[in-house]
């Protein structure tokens, strides 16, 4: 079966054919000379990638989030402090990057190419809105005198936070990949490019929440 | 198809490596039968039911250690290539499940059977009316406390701790339950008396280890954890350090005296004499 | 959501040297790129262990490259500490998984390379930068640190105050293993993607071989393992330089310094962290070698694996329980008894599967024809050690007798004989195995062989001896023998060991000596020197960059198809369509 290439004029294609089955056999694919130059492979493949990365950051703040009851459990030591009022607006604007990022999708489906170009940006911007938040968020702890030493509780603030904003950063550049890259030199299309991305982008989202009520409820 | 002959089913080397495995299985068997070396005897009841079940797995691992590598020895030489036919067999279920289910019996039988020597020296403290010693690891010598005829630990202040001015562990000199206490670079028990140890360090994990007590406990900053015997035969026994915490771990050492009552109520009145002066 | 078949467009071969060796996509040319630096790190690790086995029987020698002429103990502990960690993570984290792994499972599937080439691509650069960062805790002016490849807190929480290469040393040391967790990390998404997605037609998970299984597992484990390492490294690096007290309790001095910047963690948080990933860790270094086995002496056995299916039901519970067992390390460590008991028969549980591999490994070779190329000898020896390490795990494994053998060379000899014996083993199977694949000529089987006898009759020299150093009660970790009494009479075990280890690593030379040799000179190789069965052994020797020229073949048939009753041959080739496998009249 034949690959299917698109870049942006071409996107109307999109919506048709695909099965995201087999592998074509190796190099009979015709298209001559724009590609990757790597061998294809099932578009699934790449969803697969992305739930096993997941599974890997899960790990990884499945970690940080037991050495945080266990720490907080462990004697008398864990002060309470105030979470910066900020981190509620920035979850807000993380869910409604959520939102917007769903909508780039839809119009990604229909073939609304500059519908899909806006929102997408709308959604990088709200990124870049929350991560800035976050470091407000870290301004107004310090202006308290709260910092990454100053109690078991804030240590781990400062650390979920900043292991999730780097996570996070890492999905704002996958946005941005996604805006820049020419599609047609990539085995993927824009298109699973960001049904991929919205895949890591909401669960983004979701240890986003899971840790905000850790820190809140245990705070 | 290329086929280099000469190692197909080398009688020769089919035969050293049978028999080389053959006198290393042997050789083996006879170093842990001959005890060649070895535990020192144990001094305690409990340390005699230790080695009852490390006897136990000697000889349920010796059994299987032997039958497998003899097994491979005879498989070796038995099936080299001597232009047989292979018999063709992908399995045997009967098999599978018959070894399996007496793995299964064998590995957690002997586990379950293990576990009681455990819950003596842990699920239960130690008996009333033991005596207390306080075992302080640092790096890198041992300090043993006891607390003295009034029978209560005086205060430890960690900002007081001075070994050139002749305060080990930082007792307070305020508190009048620390006058009495005697801190010594040695252990003396009395023998056939329960013993606590409360096992503690100032600075990094150590983990005191005595071989004839069959008893070891890591000393954790920040822990007082719990041990206790009842040794009953007098001697002087090494005490070690058995985890890493530092340069000179390897001479973190101290030593265990087991002796009489009479010997410990005259060696504990020399130490408090010398707190008088 | 829309999915499409990707579009790839031709697969172009590399031009160019930087793109053909340097930053090569190929998985072949990365796979190689992993084993070298497995070689490079083996013999590193080599030569600071017999520079720990001279100073412990030799403790006043004159060895070069110290700065008063002799090793001190402080030396003697960054040589303990850096061996280990080089050992694990550079040598049996990689070369059975990362580089053979690499070089023939896409083959093995019928892929023409791993699904994401330029991710495979940054997980070896990742992982060589690791190393660099990691040797260069040797070059900072107090030297590398001193706490064990376990790396315990507080110990190597404080800094230098603890004792020396405790500062810039271990702090080299956890960013050093910063990345190269996460080098891990993508290296196992790639393995598990390309497994589960890229395989040829025909290739169901029934006819996968061993090899493959045990790749496909190792990945999930270090996929989930290797998460957890990153996490303590960092809450680590964090009490080292941030001043937080994840590790640290309060109230402690360090030779008369009260410590008075941290209070309130715990030491037992860090062991629990690191063992949670430390024990399926020494699982990701020694399944790849239990596929290398069940391939090899079934190849040479010219038999099937006996029992595929409980072995890769074996392969599996493996996996599973090494996730539940991590407390086995921490019976003694104040940890509660309680648990101690649920991780003992754990423990005694994971015992079964690894003898139910055993006996199908002995099941496999039963009435077998059995042709020994070096291969088939380090396979064999692989049992062999395999039982015999294993077995004196069943005495750690309960907390009864860990209270007299912990840490103690008791333990010392059950890992090394399992990691550092078993798994080396079956990487030396693999390399005799695949070298033909790889390079296009053959092995010298005369040095194969000779090389093998010194090495098998070595380690058991080296470390069957260890054993009993255990039982008389000879801690670990110790930098020589006459701060205790009770070691004096065992100073003869440690010349006997030493001697043997001094023999044994010569051995390893010869073992270079044939790799390089016969890379240029060796005897040219076919496409299937062994008669093997797997699609490795349909293409040409070495392989084209695409690994089937355009031709992804498609598998009708296991893994293990030999001596079946009634065809021409003694094999028959996974890829081989049915009317042309002779039948024997």
């Amino acid at each position: 079966m034949p690959g299917t290439f698109t870049d942006d004029v071409e996107i109307i294609e999109a919506g048709q054919g695909g099965g995201g089955g087999d592998i074509p056999a190796g190099g009979d694919d015709d298209g001559g000379d724009s590609g990757s130059g790597l061998p294809a492979i099932p578009s699934r493949a790449y969803f697969t990638a992305v739930q096993l990365a997941l599974a890997g950051i899960v790990m990884f703040f499945m970690a940080l989030t037991s050495s945080f009851l266990v720490r907080k459990g462990l004697g008398d030591d864990w002060v309470s402090f105030a979470l910066p009022r900020v981190i509620w607006f920035n979850s807000l604007v993380l869910l409604a990057s959520s939102g917007t990022i769903q909508v780039a999708r839809r119009y990604m489906r229909e073939g609304a190419v500059a519908s899909f170009r806006r929102w997408w940006a709308y959604t990088t911007a709200l990124g870049m809105l929350f991560l800035s938040g976050q470091l407000v968020a870290w301004r107004q702890l310090a202006a308290q005198g709260v910092f990454i030493s100053t109690n078991p509780s804030s240590s781990f603030f400062y650390l979920l936070t900043a292991m999730h904003g780097l996570h996070l950063a890492g999905g704002i550049l996958a946005l941005l990949y996604v805006t820049f890259r020419r599609w047609r030199r990539s085995r993927i299309t824009q298109a699973t490019a960001a049904d991929l991305v919205s895949i890591y982008w909401h669960f983004m989202d979701g240890l986003w929440l899971f840790l905000l009520a850790l820190l809140y409820l245990g705070r | 198809m290329q086929r280099d002959n000469s190692e197909a089913g080398s009688t020769t080397i089919a035969f050293s490596l049978a028999v080389f495995i053959l006198i290393f299985t042997i050789v083996t068997v006879y170093i842990f039968v001959r005890k060649i070396w070895w535990f020192p005897p144990a001094i305690t009841a409990f340390g005699g039911q230790i080695d009852e079940q490390f006897h136990r797995t000697l000889v349920i691992t010796g059994v299987v250690f032997v039958a497998a590598q003899l097994g491979l020895a005879w498989a070796i030489f038995r099936f080299r290539d001597r232009g047989q036919k292979a018999v063709f067999f992908e399995g045997n279920s009967t098999m599978e499940f018959v070894w399996t289910l007496a793995t299964i019996v064998m590995f957690v039988g002997l586990g379950l059977y293990g576990e009681h020597a455990w819950a003596e020296a842990h699920f239960q403290g130690a008996a009333p009316g033991a005596l207390q010693v306080e075992v302080t690891g640092q790096q890198f010598q041992w300090q043993f406390r006891y607390a003295g005829p009034d029978g209560k630990y005086g205060q430890i202040k960690p900002e007081l701790i001075s070994a050139s001015t002749g305060n080990p562990v930082g007792l307070d000199p305020k508190d009048p339950a620390g006058k009495d206490d005697v801190v010594s670079p040695v252990m003396y028990v009395p023998a056939n008396r329960e013993i606590e140890l409360l096992i503690r360090t100032q600075d990094v994990t150590h983990s005191f280890y005595v071989r004839e007590l069959r008893l070891k406990q890591d000393a954790v900053p920040g822990m007082i954890i719990h041990m206790h015997f009842n040794a009953t035969v007098p001697g002087e026994y090494e005490i070690a350090c058995a985890e890493l915490c530092g340069l000179s771990h390897y001479t973190m050492r101290s030593f265990l005296y087991v002796v009489s009552q009479a010997e410990f109520d005259k060696w504990m009145s020399d130490q408090e004499t010398a707190l008088q002066q | 959501m829309v999915t499409h078949d990707s579009g790839g467009g031709h697969h172009h071969p590399p031009s160019g040297f930087i793109r053909k060796y340097i930053f090569s996509l190929d998985h072949k040319v990365i796979g190689i790129q992993y084993f070298f630096l497995a070689l490079f790190s083996v013999f590193t690790g080599m030569a600071l262990s017999i520079l720990m086995r001279i100073h412990l029987v030799w403790p006043h020698a004159k060895v070069p490259f110290t700065a008063s002429g002799q090793i001190t103990p402080d030396q003697y502990l960054a040589l303990v500490t850096m061996h280990g960690s080089i050992m694990v993570f550079m040598v049996l984290t990689t070369a059975p998984q990362s580089g053979f792994g690499n070089y023939i499972l896409p083959i093995q599937i019928g892929a023409e390379d791993m699904a994401f080439p330029v991710l495979n691509m940054l997980s070896f650069w990742t992982t060589f930068v690791s190393l660099v960062v990691l040797l260069s805790a040797f070059f900072v002016p107090e030297g590398a640190p001193i706490s064990g490849w376990t790396a315990y807190p507080t110990l190597s929480a404080m800094g230098q105050i603890t004792g020396p290469g405790e500062g810039a040393g271990q702090t080299l040391w956890v960013i050093g293993l910063a990345i190269f967790c996460v080098a891990s990390l993508l290296g196992a998404l790639n393995f598990i993607t390309t497994t589960l997605d890229l395989r040829a037609r025909g290739m169901t998970l029934g006819r996968l071989p061993l090899t493959v299984w045990s790749w496909l597992v190792t990945a999930i484990l270090g996929l989930l393992a290797f998460g957890v390492l990153l996490a303590a490294c960092i809450l680590l690096l964090l009490d080292r330089t941030a001043g937080t007290s994840f590790f640290i309790p309060g109230g402690l001095v360090v030779t008369d310094t009260p410590i008075i910047s941290h209070k309130g963690g715990s030491p037992l948080l860090w062991q629990h962290l690191f063992w949670f990933f430390g024990h399926p860790e020494v699982y990701i270094a020694i399944l790849p070698g239990m596929g290398v086995a069940s391939h090899v002496l079934s190849t040479f056995s010219r038999k099937p694996v006996f029992g595929y299916r409980a072995m890769v039901g074996a392969l599996c519970a493996i996996g599973f329980l090494g996730f539940c067992v991590w407390g086995h390390h921490m019976f003694i460590s104040g940890m509660s008894p309680y648990s101690a008991f649920a991780f003992s028969l754990m423990t005694m549980t994971i015992g079964v599967p690894s003898a139910i591999k055993t006996f199908n490994w002995l099941g496999t070779i039963w009435g077998g024809k059995i042709h020994f190329t070096t291969a088939m000898l380090f396979a064999l020896g692989f049992v062999s050690l395999f039982v015999t390490g294993g077995l004196s795990g069943l005495f750690l494994a309960q907390p009864s007798l860990d209270l007299y053998l912990h840490d103690t060379y008791f333990v010392v000899a059950h890992f090394h004989l399992i990691m550092g014996v078993a798994a080396i083993f079956g990487i030396f199977a693999a390399t005799f195995f695949w070298f033909p694949k790889m390079f296009g000529r053959m092995l010298n089987e005369t040095m194969g062989k000779i090389h093998f006898w010194l090495t098998f009759v070595g380690v058991y020299c080296i470390f069957m001896p260890m054993h009993f150093l255990g039982l008389a009660g000879h801690p670990r970790r110790y930098a020589d023998t006459t701060g205790v009494n009770f070691l004096a009479p065992l100073h003869s075990v440690h010349y006997f060991i030493t001697i043997a280890a001094m023999i044994t690593i010569t051995a390893q030379f010869l073992f270079l000596f044939n790799l390089f040799y016969s890379m240029k000179f060796g005897k040219k190789a076919g496409e299937n020197p062994w008669n093997a069965t797997t699609l490795e052994w349909s293409i040409p020797s070495p392989p084209p960059f695409d690994n089937f020229a355009g031709h992804v073949p498609s598998v009708y048939r296991g893994a293990y198809e030999f001596s079946v009753p009634g065809a021409t041959e003694d094999y028959i080739p996974q890829h081989l369509t049915p009317e042309k496998v002779g039948k024997a009249h």
